[in-house]
C-alpha cells in the first residue's frame, strides 16, 4: 500500500487500539516513548486525511466507512488526541498496565465514534468505549469503585442496546447505513436519541456520571470526563442539530446539578456535576442549532475538556497525595502545593468563562446564540447557570482544597509529570482565552463572533464578581450549607434503592409461592396422584365387580378374597395377558358398540 | 519540606484581598454607564443588570440548594 496513503488517512481510532496492544510488551524508557507517540500520530493522520470518506468496506452486503472526515469530526478528533496526550503525561507515573491499555482502548473508541461513516462501526466504537472506560474505573481496585463500575456497565449497556434497537429500525426502514441528519420522528430516531442522551448524561438519565467518575482512578477520571459525554455531544451535533427538545433539555441540563454540586462533599463528584451543567450548554446549543450555536457548542466542548481534565487532573493530585478528597477532610493545601492550586485556579477561572481563560471565548457563543434567537427564559436559565458554575466550580472547588479552614495536611507537591501535565493544561486554557482565533479557525461555520466587547467582558465580569460576593456574604454570615459527610439521593436511587426493595419483595413474594407450590403440588397432589394411579383401575374394577358378585350371591369372605387378589395383581402390574387382551377387547366391543 | 506559604494566615492579608474585591466590585459598577451596549433584550443595557443578575442567581441558588438538602440528604452508608 502506498505510504502516504497509509499516514494520511490510517483510521486514528485503529491507531490507538492496535497501539492499547504492545503497551504491556513494552518496557523502560521505550514505554513513556511509544504512549506519547500515539497521540502525536493520531493528530498527524487527522491533519493530514482529506475531508470524505476512507477505508471503506464491505459486510455483509452493507458499504461500512471507519474514517469519514469532515471539519466537525476533525475538531473532536483534535481534542481527544491532546487529552489523550495531556492525560499520558499526568499518568506517566503509575505503574498499571490496565489503566493505559484501558486508557487507549477508550480513547480509540470515543476517535472511532468521531470518524465513524456509517451507523455499525459507530455501535461497535460506541461499545469498545463503554466497556474500556469500565476498566478505569475498576481499576481503583476498591469495593466502591467495583459496585460503582457495574452499575456504569449496566447503564452504558441499557443505552448501547437503545442505539442498537434504533439503528436497526433505522437501517430496516431506510435501506441504509449512512450516518448524517435525522428528524426527531418515529422510533427508530427516538431510540437513538435516548441511546446518545444516555452517554451524553441528560437528566433523568444522568447519574451513572457522578456515580462513577468519582469512584475511578487518579488518571482515569481524567480520561472518563474527556470521553463519553463529549462523543454524545460530537453525534447529537452531527444527527440532531435543531432540534427543539435539546433546548429545554439543555437548560434543564445546566441548572439540576448545580444545586447538587453546592451540597456535595466530595470534591470530585462536584466537578462531576458541574460536567454535566457544562453538557448542558452544548445540549442547549445543538438544539438551537444556528451556526453560532454549533460553533459555540464544538468550541465550548474543545475547550471543556480541557479545563475539565485540568480540574480533574488537580483534585486527582491532591487525593493521590493526601489520600483525601471530601471537602470536611481538606482545607489549607495552598502552603504547601502552591503549584498544584494555581493550575487548579486556571481551571476553575476557565470553567466560571472569566474574561482572558478559555471558558469565556466558547460559552458565550452558546449564550449570544439563545439572544439572537430571543429565547428569553433559556437566556436567563443559562445566565443563572453560568453564575451557579462560577459559584461551585470556580470557587467552591479550589476554595475548600487550598484554602478555607486549615486541616493541618502537610503534603508535597505531586510528581513532575503531574505538574507538567498540569501546566501544559492551565496553559493552553489561557492560550485559547487571550488568543481563541486558530480555535475559531478549525469550527464548522466561519467564524464572525468577537468575543471581547467592552459590554461583554463588563456583563460577564459583574455577573461572575457579584456573584463570588454572594459566595463571601453567605460564608462570613455563616448562612452558606455547612460541608458536611453526607450524601445526596439523586434519580440513581431508582435503580440503587428500588431495585433493590424489588429485588428483597419479589424474593419474599416468589419464594413464598414457591414454597405453597411445592406443598400443594410436589408433596401432596403428586402423593395422591401417586396413590390414585397405584390403586385406581383396581377400584374401577371392584366397582364395576361388586355388583356382579352380589347378584352372583359370592360369600363376604370370598369377596374379599377375590378383591383382595385382583388389587394385588393389578398394583403390581402382574394381570396375566390373557385377561389383559380380553379386557382391552372388550374395550374396543363397547367403543364399537357404543360409538 | 520547603517553607509553607502563610500570607492568608494573617488576618490583615485577609482583609486585603478582601478590599481589593470589594473595591473591583465598585469599579466595575462605575465603569458601566460609560460602556456601550447593544445588547438583544432592552435589560441588558441597565447599567448593574448582570452583577444584580449575579448576585440574586447565587442567593437564589443557595435558598433552592438548602430546600433540597432537607429532602434528599442521607446519611454516607445509605446505599450499604
Amino acid at each position: 500500500m502506498d505510504l502516504a496513503l497509509l499516514i494520511n488517512g490510517f483510521p486514528p481510532a485503529l491507531l490507538f487500539i492496535v497501539g492499547a496492544l504492545f503497551i504491556p510488551f513494552l518496557g523502560g524508557k521505550m514505554k513513556p516513548g511509544f504512549m506519547l507517540a500515539l497521540p502525536v500520530l493520531a493528530l498527524v493522520s487527522i491533519a493530514c486525511t482529506p475531508d470524505g470518506s476512507h477505508w471503506g468496506f464491505q459486510a455483509l452486503g452493507y458499504d461500512l466507512f471507519l474514517s469519514k472526515v469532515d471539519a466537525l469530526s476533525r475538531v473532536f478528533g483534535y481534542i481527544f488526541c491532546i487529552v489523550t496526550f495531556l492525560g499520558i503525561i499526568f499518568a506517566l507515573n503509575i505503574d498499571d498496565d490496565l489503566q493505559f491499555c484501558a486508557a487507549y482502548v477508550y480513547a480509540g473508541g470515543a476517535l472511532g465514534v468521531c470518524f465513524a461513516g456509517d451507523v455499525f462501526s459507530l455501535y461497535i466504537f460506541w461499545e469498545i468505549m463503554a466497556v474500556a472506560s469500565t476498566f478505569l474505573i475498576l481499576a481503583r481496585r476498591t469495593r466502591a469503585s467495583q459496585a460503582a463500575a457495574m452499575r456504569y456497565i449496566l447503564v452504558h449497556i441499557f443505552g448501547g442496546l437503545c442505539l442498537l434497537a434504533g439503528i436497526l429500525f433505522y437501517v430496516q426502514r431506510t435501506g441504509s447505513t449512512s450516518l448524517g441528519l435525522m428528524q426527531l420522528s418515529g422510533l427508530d430516531s427516538y431510540l437513538i436519541f435516548l441511546g446518545i442522551a444516555v452517554n451524553a448524561a441528560i437528566p433523568p438519565l444522568h447519574p451513572w456520571l457522578s456515580d462513577a467518575y468519582p469512584e475511578a482512578t487518579v488518571a482515569g477520571a481524567v480520561f472518563l470526563s474527556a470521553f463519553t459525554t463529549k462523543s454524545a455531544v460530537y453525534l447529537m451535533a452531527r444527527m440532531f442539530p435543531g432540534t427543539e427538545l435539546l433546548i429545554w433539555l439543555g437548560a434543564g441540563m445546566t441548572t439540576i446539578p448545580i444545586f447538587y454540586a453546592v451540597l456535595e462533599n466530595d470534591i470530585r463528584r462536584v466537578l462531576a456535576y458541574s460536567l454535566i451543567n457544562q453538557v448542558g450548554f452544548m445540549m442547549c446549543g445543538i438544539g438551537i442549532g444556528t451556526a453560532l450555536a454549533i460553533n459555540g457548542t464544538v468550541s465550548h466542548a474543545f475547550c471543556h475538556i480541557l479545563y475539565k481534565a485540568l480540574l480533574f487532573m488537580a483534585a486527582g493530585s491532591v487525593l493521590q497525595v493526601t489520600g483525601k478528597i471530601r471537602c470536611t477532610d481538606l482545607g489549607g493545601l495552598y502552603k504547601t502545593m502552591p503549584l498544584t492550586c494555581l493550575f487548579c485556579l486556571v481551571g476553575a477561572a476557565s470553567i466560571s468563562a472569566f474574561p482572558l481563560f478559555s471558558g469565556f471565548v466558547s460559552k458565550s457563543m452558546i449564550i449570544s446564540a439563545a439572544a439572537y434567537d430571543k429565547l428569553i427564559i433559556v437566556w436567563l436559565v443559562l445566565q443563572f447557570a453560568s453564575a451557579g458554575v462560577f459559584h461551585h466550580a470556580g470557587i467552591k472547588v479550589p476554595f475548600f482544597m487550598f484554602f478555607g479552614h486549615d486541616s493541618g495536611i502537610r503534603v508535597k507537591e505531586p510528581p513532575l509529570n503531574m505538574l507538567i501535565a498540569m501546566g501544559l493544561g492551565a496553559f493552553v486554557c489561557v492560550l485559547l482565552g487571550v488568543y481563541p482565533y486558530p480555535l475559531y479557525a478549525i469550527l464548522p461555520y466561519p467564524v464572525e463572533y468577537v468575543p471581547y466587547t467592552g459590554a461583554h467582558v463588563v456583563g460577564q465580569l459583574q455577573l461572575l464578581m457579584f456573584g463570588a460576593l454572594a459566595f463571601c456574604l453567605l460564608i462570613l454570615s455563616g448562612y452558606y450549607p455547612a460541608e458536611m459527610r453526607a450524601i445526596n439521593l439523586d434519580t440513581d436511587w431508582f435503580y440503587r434503592s428500588l431495585s433493590r426493595r424489588l429485588y428483597s419483595s419479589s424474593d419474599t413474594i416468589l419464594n413464598r409461592v414457591n414454597r405453597v407450590c411445592e406443598r400443594v403440588f410436589i408433596q401432596e397432589f403428586t402423593g395422591k396422584l401417586a396413590t390414585w394411579a397405584e390403586n385406581g383401575a383396581a377400584r374401577l374394577l371392584l366397582i364395576l365387580m361388586l355388583p356382579l358378585w352380589t347378584l352372583m350371591r359370592l360369600s363376604e369372605d370370598r369377596k374379599t378374597q377375590i378383591s383382595s387378589r385382583i388389587s394385588t395383581l393389578l398394583k403390581e402390574g402382574a394381570v396375566p395377558i390373557g385377561i389383559s387382551l380380553a379386557g382391552v377387547g372388550l374395550l374396543l366391543c363397547g367403543l364399537y358398540l357404543f360409538h | 519540606m520547603k517553607k509553607e506559604l502563610t500570607v492568608f494566615d494573617k488576618p490583615k492579608n485577609v482583609n486585603r484581598f478582601l478590599y481589593l474585591f470589594y473595591l473591583s466590585l465598585v469599579a466595575l459598577l462605575l465603569i458601566d454607564p460609560f460602556i456601550h451596549k447593544h445588547g438583544a433584550f432592552g435589560w441588558e443595557d441597565v447599567p448593574g443588570f448582570f452583577a444584580a443578575y449575579g448576585f440574586v442567581s447565587c442567593v437564589v441558588l443557595i435558598f433552592i440548594a438548602k430546600l433540597l438538602r432537607l429532602w434528599v440528604r442521607r446519611d454516607e452508608n445509605y446505599y450499604g
